[in-house]
């Protein structure tokens, strides 16, 4: 095991997070706070409580969730998208190291920087909500699943990626729009029947629900469920980055 | 003592249909330079590319250290360092950070002082805290070397490492080069500039269309394919070069000032004493004397031509 390459591409990928402190952890706790603000007073006004859960407290999770996805695609898929782009990947293929120290040192990285993220979200809510943590070990558990298994898609996506439009295509075109529609702001039961339905199909119903029960013990699905789904999800990402690296799929010619 | 890097029955087809190496074998002393010309295109950079491990092989084997390059990939690879072709650098980065990272990724533990080292040869010092981006194309491409000797190879692959660098900083890089050769790392160097490889390399091998056409000696190579000109300066013009002195197959110089006799200096006789007597019977008079060798230019050129 080559432990100084792994950590050669960990602190490298983690410099990249720190020379953009400012967008990589302000800007998530502006927008977070902005929901906050349209979401918790706004809207809040009018739905009083969420299974017994203020409103504002109730779309922490969800926005935690939201923010974590959306941020470990983008920067782990940027990460190695990056070099690529400009050449540097060559350093990385004539070196030493096996596939899986390059995706634990990038998607270790990744993963790493949305987890930082998350706890400064948790810890903005902090200042609007009074906030339980019914579970706090399944909350890391699942808050840990969640940034690795998005990382590794990330990380796919950038491999797959040839371009800059193709590197955004997937998070807008499918990421998004799952997230979105996976209850992060409200609860699936505040559904009519046919779109509780549709919304099981939804991976990202699973991940939420699950996330969301380890604060308030109260959940969409079965947590059993949602753990199945996200270790499942994060299994299925490991298998196409091996087969990836196996075949060498748009990495090595 | 065995090949430092043995290739052989190397062939690599890309994906696109395109075989861009057809077969090549090469074995490489430890220690040695070893210069690859050829034109563009001629496949030197996917040689390169397939031993370090970045492109994979479609048949044949490689080995460094008699590592496999595919299945010992880590044994053999921790071996070599690559200046690749093209400038790939993230612009971001400072240099001591970028060169930092090479040196960990290839599994080595830190040892800034070591670096400093390599950076001051490089005349890179001064620069070792600035971004990338703010270096002239010169220095990066010193970057890059840096980051390939930040772990200490003992077989060094130099893709073009002049291409854009100014006679000065040319002449630096040879003597780092030769610096290295005396710490006795093996160099493998690409290049278009034939008086580089006449300057540092000991052998010099011509690769063309994929397939290498020949791997020689630098010296042995000029001797035996080597031209030699005679200059011969007259004491007054000619209009015509008188036909008592058509056998020798003479060119006439710039305004007929001038005699250039063409030989061969592995010829058993160069003809040059007869030549001198008929120039005399002819009633020329001669100012001076010069001689000149043909380059690995003309060699190289020659060689390509012949065979495409
Ligand atoms: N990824 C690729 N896919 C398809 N063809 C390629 C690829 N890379 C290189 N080639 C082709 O392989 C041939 C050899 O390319 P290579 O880069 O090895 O040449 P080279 O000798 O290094 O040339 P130069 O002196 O211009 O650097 C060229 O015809 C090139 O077009
Ligand atoms: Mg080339």
């Amino acid at each position: 095991m080559n432990t100084q390459g792994v950590i050669a591409i960990y602190r490298q990928e983690m410099a990249r997070f720190f020379r953009t402190i400012m967008e990589s952890l302000i800007s998530p706790v502006i927008s977070t706070s902005l929901y906050f603000v349209v979401f918790g007073a706004a809207i809040g006004n009018r739905i009083d409580t969420v299974e017994g859960v203020s409103y504002g407290a109730f779309i922490v999770p969800g926005l935690i969730m939201l923010t974590v996805m959306t941020q470990s695609v983008s920067n782990a898929s940027f990460g190695i998208y990056f070099p690529k782009f400009v050449g540097a990947i060559y350093e990385i293929l004539s070196a030493p190291v096996s596939y899986f120290e390059i995706v634990l040192g990038y998607v270790g990285a990744a993963a790493t920087k949305s987890f930082i993220i998350a706890l400064v979200i948790l810890a903005t809510a902090y200042a609007f909500v009074d906030l339980p943590i019914a579970h706090p070990l399944a909350m890391v558990l699942f808050l840990v699943l969640t940034c690795v298994s998005f990382s590794l898609m990330g990380f796919i996506i950038g491999i797959w990626a040839g371009d800059f439009q193709q590197l955004q295509l997937i998070p807008l075109l499918i990421l998004t729009p799952l997230i979105f529609l996976g209850g992060s702001f409200y609860s699936i039961s505040m559904l009519p029947d046919i779109w509780q339905t549709i919304a099981l199909f939804n991976p990202v119903v699973y991940l939420i629900s699950g996330f969301r029960w380890a604060f308030f013990g109260a959940a969409d699905v079965p947590v059993g469920v949602s753990l199945l789904a996200i270790a499942g999800f994060t299994a299925l990402c490991m298998g196409v980055v091996w087969w990836i690296f196996r075949t060498g799929w748009r990495i090595r010619q | 003592m065995p090949p430092i890097v043995s290739v052989r029955n190397l062939t690599k087809t890309y994906a696109s249909g395109f075989q861009a190496l057809k077969g090549v074998s090469l074995d490489i002393a430890q220690g040695e330079i070893i210069a690859l010309l050829g034109p563009n295109g001629a496949g030197k950079t996917t040689l390169i590319s397939t031993i370090c491990g970045i492109v994979q092989p479609t048949s044949g084997t490689v080995t460094v250290g008699g590592h496999d390059v595919v299945r010992d990939y880590r044994a053999a690879r921790a071996l070599v360092g690559l200046v690749p072709q093209e400038i790939s650098l993230e612009s971001f980065e400072r240099v001591i950070n970028t060169v930092r990272f090479s040196r960990g990724l290839f599994g080595k533990p830190r040892d800034d002082a070591y670096l400093e080292k390599i950076l001051s040869d490089l005349s890179l010092l001064d620069k070792k805290d600035s971004k990338i981006m703010t270096l002239s194309g010169g220095m990066k491409r010193r970057v890059l070397i840096a980051k390939a000797l930040s772990h200490q190879p003992r077989v060094l692959f130099l893709d073009e490492p002049t291409a854009g660098v100014d006679v000065e900083l040319r002449k630096d890089m040879w003597a780092v080069v030769a610096s290295l050769k005396a710490a006795g790392v093996t160099i493998i160097l690409t290049t278009h500039y034939i008086e580089e490889a006449e300057a540092i390399a000991d052998r010099v091998g011509v690769i063309n269309k994929g397939e290498i056409l020949l791997v020689q000696d630098k010296a042995e190579l000029m001797a035996q394919m080597g031209r030699k000109e005679l200059h011969i300066q007259l004491g007054a013009p000619v209009a015509a070069i008188p036909a008592v002195l058509a056998p020798y197959a003479l060119a006439l110089g710039k305004g007929g000032e001038s005699l250039i006799y063409t030989y061969d200096t592995k010829a058993e006789r160069t003809g040059i004493t007869a030549l001198l007597s008929d120039l005399r019977e002819a009633g020329l008079t001669m100012t001076d004397l010069a001689t000149r060798q043909s380059s690995l230019e003309d060699i190289f050129v020659g060689l390509v031509k012949e065979r495409a």
